[in-house]
């Protein structure tokens, strides 16, 4: 079975508009209370990062790709674990008023 | 089962784990929970890629146990150091973390943009533009992002401004605009390494010649500017990687992160490219009128007797609230104050702190229920049946120049209405101006009086006030 499929030219151009328009609802609609959490949220999404450089740092065949690689990799999962961990700290903290669970 | 399948489908979960997550971080209510589906998707991707082990080309096969070993440690040394850094910042210092962090998946991107390059992996034209333009930008943000760093770290104290910056920030874009176009159109893709690296250095220089001359209060939106960045240039390579997981939450977080820059500069009465292009604060010195009134100290357990006996008080705190570590302190007074049946409510600047809703972070830290807190547009009405509105460690949020004076910089931008509670308390350290550098008129009024002091001895002396009247 074979599923793989490659994009190109359009089908990217609907990837990116479709995106573009969930983003722009996503965020269009929060309380500016949620801002900074937000931001370090989608901070921590593109933290995906992570997954192209360790694509490139596989099929990496000179002593300096593996360099660059290795940097993406170490840049990247150091993006999404800060975006994570700061991220889940701040909505932590978001309690109402009724602290039913405290 | 073909190892592509799994990482195909990995990588779709991931993107819809991605948006459910951030969908649910858009309340209150459910954002705890959004991030940590968000995190399962990151997870699943991440271990989905080390699947590529089974689908590398044969002349990549020799160097694939150093490669996978490489990937393992970079992950690990990578993860290890962004856990613990984010688990101690303090929550003060949450916005240069963010912009550190930020500048890193920027890097990440520009440098697999760089590897691609290097490698002459990509062809045809439409695949080069891509990679050379999301170098470009991930790499403007990884620099800018350093920079913007070490500014709000202190690291940076000096607004840096020469004469014909613009000229020479213009120069610098060209260079890299024009060695970018040489590689993808006199090279076909095939450039030597000499020209890959000037074309990175000429990005990245231009990002930090892009964020010099950037002040204080403007800065929270040039990190929103370098995220939305980072998430195009991580859309972009996704695209040269044929990467749909990236495709799609680059451009997500692209999109969102853009619409979050404009919210933002809105708030503050500017527009993107003021912020960027033009010098906060520079003119408008001289216009400044003269000022009537006179400024009138009053102490700590005055006020905090006169808020005890009112029946509504709106707080209005700022960053300097936070440096001085006080919003536990407040939260304290605010309970005392509600046990008496004050009705109190805080009302949050949308740029109080360092980055709009940061003051909203800072205030959950100390335990203040989220419902009891409004936004301008919510609050201002409210403050004429105020009976004291109390502004803790902020300053140009309030400051009523902001409506009148024409020359002031901050002229135009949204403020608190604080001056329209029948008593007006100003807590602050001493009679300095604001981060904008403008002097308050508030401080001056009629019904405005200040209580000089460290804002958490302030609080302390104002509880006990308070304790002492029960006897």
């Amino acid at each position: 079975m074979d599923l793989t499929t490659s994009i190109t030219g359009f089908v990217a151009l609907y990837i990116f508009m479709l995106a573009a328009f969930t983003g722009y609802e996503i965020i269009g609609r929060v309380p500016a209370i949620l801002h900074t959490p937000l931001m370090s949220g989608s901070n921590f999404v593109h933290g995906i990062v992570v997954v192209g450089a360790i694509y490139a740092l596989m099929n990496a065949t000179t002593p300096l790709e593996q360099g660059i690689g290795f940097v993406g990799v170490l840049f990247g999962a150091a993006n999404a674990g800060g975006g994570y961990v700061v991220t889940e700290r701040m909505l932590e903290m978001f309690k109402p008023t009724d602290k039913k669970k405290a | 089962m073909n190892p592509h399948v799994i990482i195909d489908a990995s990588y779709f979960a991931a993107a819809f784990l991605f948006i459910y997550g951030l969908k649910r971080m858009s309340s209150p209510v459910t954002a705890r929970s959004g991030i940590v589906v968000a995190g399962w998707g990151m997870a699943v991707a991440t271990l989905a890629s080390f699947l590529y082990y089974f689908g590398v080309p044969a002349e990549v096969k020799p160097h694939l146990t150093v490669n996978i070993i490489l990937a393992a440690v970079a992950l690990a040394i990578g993860l290890a150091w962004a856990w613990r850094s984010g688990k101690t910042v303090p929550m003060t210092a949450m916005p240069q973390m963010v912009a550190i962090y930020n500048g890193l998946g920027g890097g990440a991107a520009a440098l697999i943009a760089a590897v691609e390059l290097l490698g002459a992996h990509a062809n045809g034209y439409v695949e080069l533009v891509v990679t050379i333009v999301g170098a470009l930008i991930g790499s403007i943000s990884f620099s800018g992002s350093v920079i913007a760093w070490a500014k709000l770290d202190g690291r940076i104290n000096k607004t840096w401004r020469i004469k014909g910056q613009q000229v020479m920030n213009a120069t610098v874009m060209l260079i890299a605009l024009a060695i970018g176009a040489w590689i993808i159109f006199g090279m076909q893709g095939h450039a030597p390494a000499l020209l890959v690296i000037g074309f990175f250095a000429a990005a990245l220089v231009f990002g930090v010649l892009m964020t010099m001359p950037i002040g204080g209060a403007d800065m929270p939106v040039v990190i929103s500017l370098y995220n939305a960045f980072t998430g195009l240039a991580v859309g972009m390579e996704g695209f040269v990687l044929q990467n749909p997981a990236l495709m799609i939450a680059g451009m997500v977080v692209g999109s969102a992160g853009t619409l979050l820059t404009l919210l933002m500069a809105k708030a503050m009465n500017r527009s993107v490219s003021n912020v960027i292009f033009s010098n906060f604060g520079v003119v408008g010195d001289e216009g400044q009128g003269e000022i009537k009134g006179s400024l009138k100290p009053a102490e700590a357990g005055d006020a905090a007797v006169q808020m005890r006996y009112a029946s509504k008080v709106i707080i209005a705190p700022g960053y300097g609230l936070a440096v001085a570590q006080a919003q536990h302190k407040l939260y304290e007074f605010v309970k005392l104050l509600q046990e008496h049946g004050v009705e109190v409510k805080f009302a949050i600047h949308p740029v109080a702190g360092r980055m709009p809703g940061h003051m909203n972070v800072l205030l959950a830290e100390a335990g203040v229920p989220y419902d009891i807190i409004y936004d301008l547009e919510d609050i201002n009405g409210e403050f004429a049946t105020a009976d004291v509105a109390v502004v803790v460690g902020a300053n140009d949020t309030v400051n009523p120049a902001a409506r009148t004076n024409k020359s002031s910089p901050i002229y135009g931008m949204p403020i608190l209405n604080v001056d329209q509670a029948k008593q007006v308390y100003v807590i602050k350290r001493g009679q300095g101006k604001g981060y904008s550098g403008v002097e308050n008129e508030l401080f001056y009024k009629d019904n405005c009086n200040l209580v000089y002091g460290d804002a958490q001895k302030v609080m302390v002396a104002m509880i006990q006030a308070v304790k002492s009247l029960e006897g």
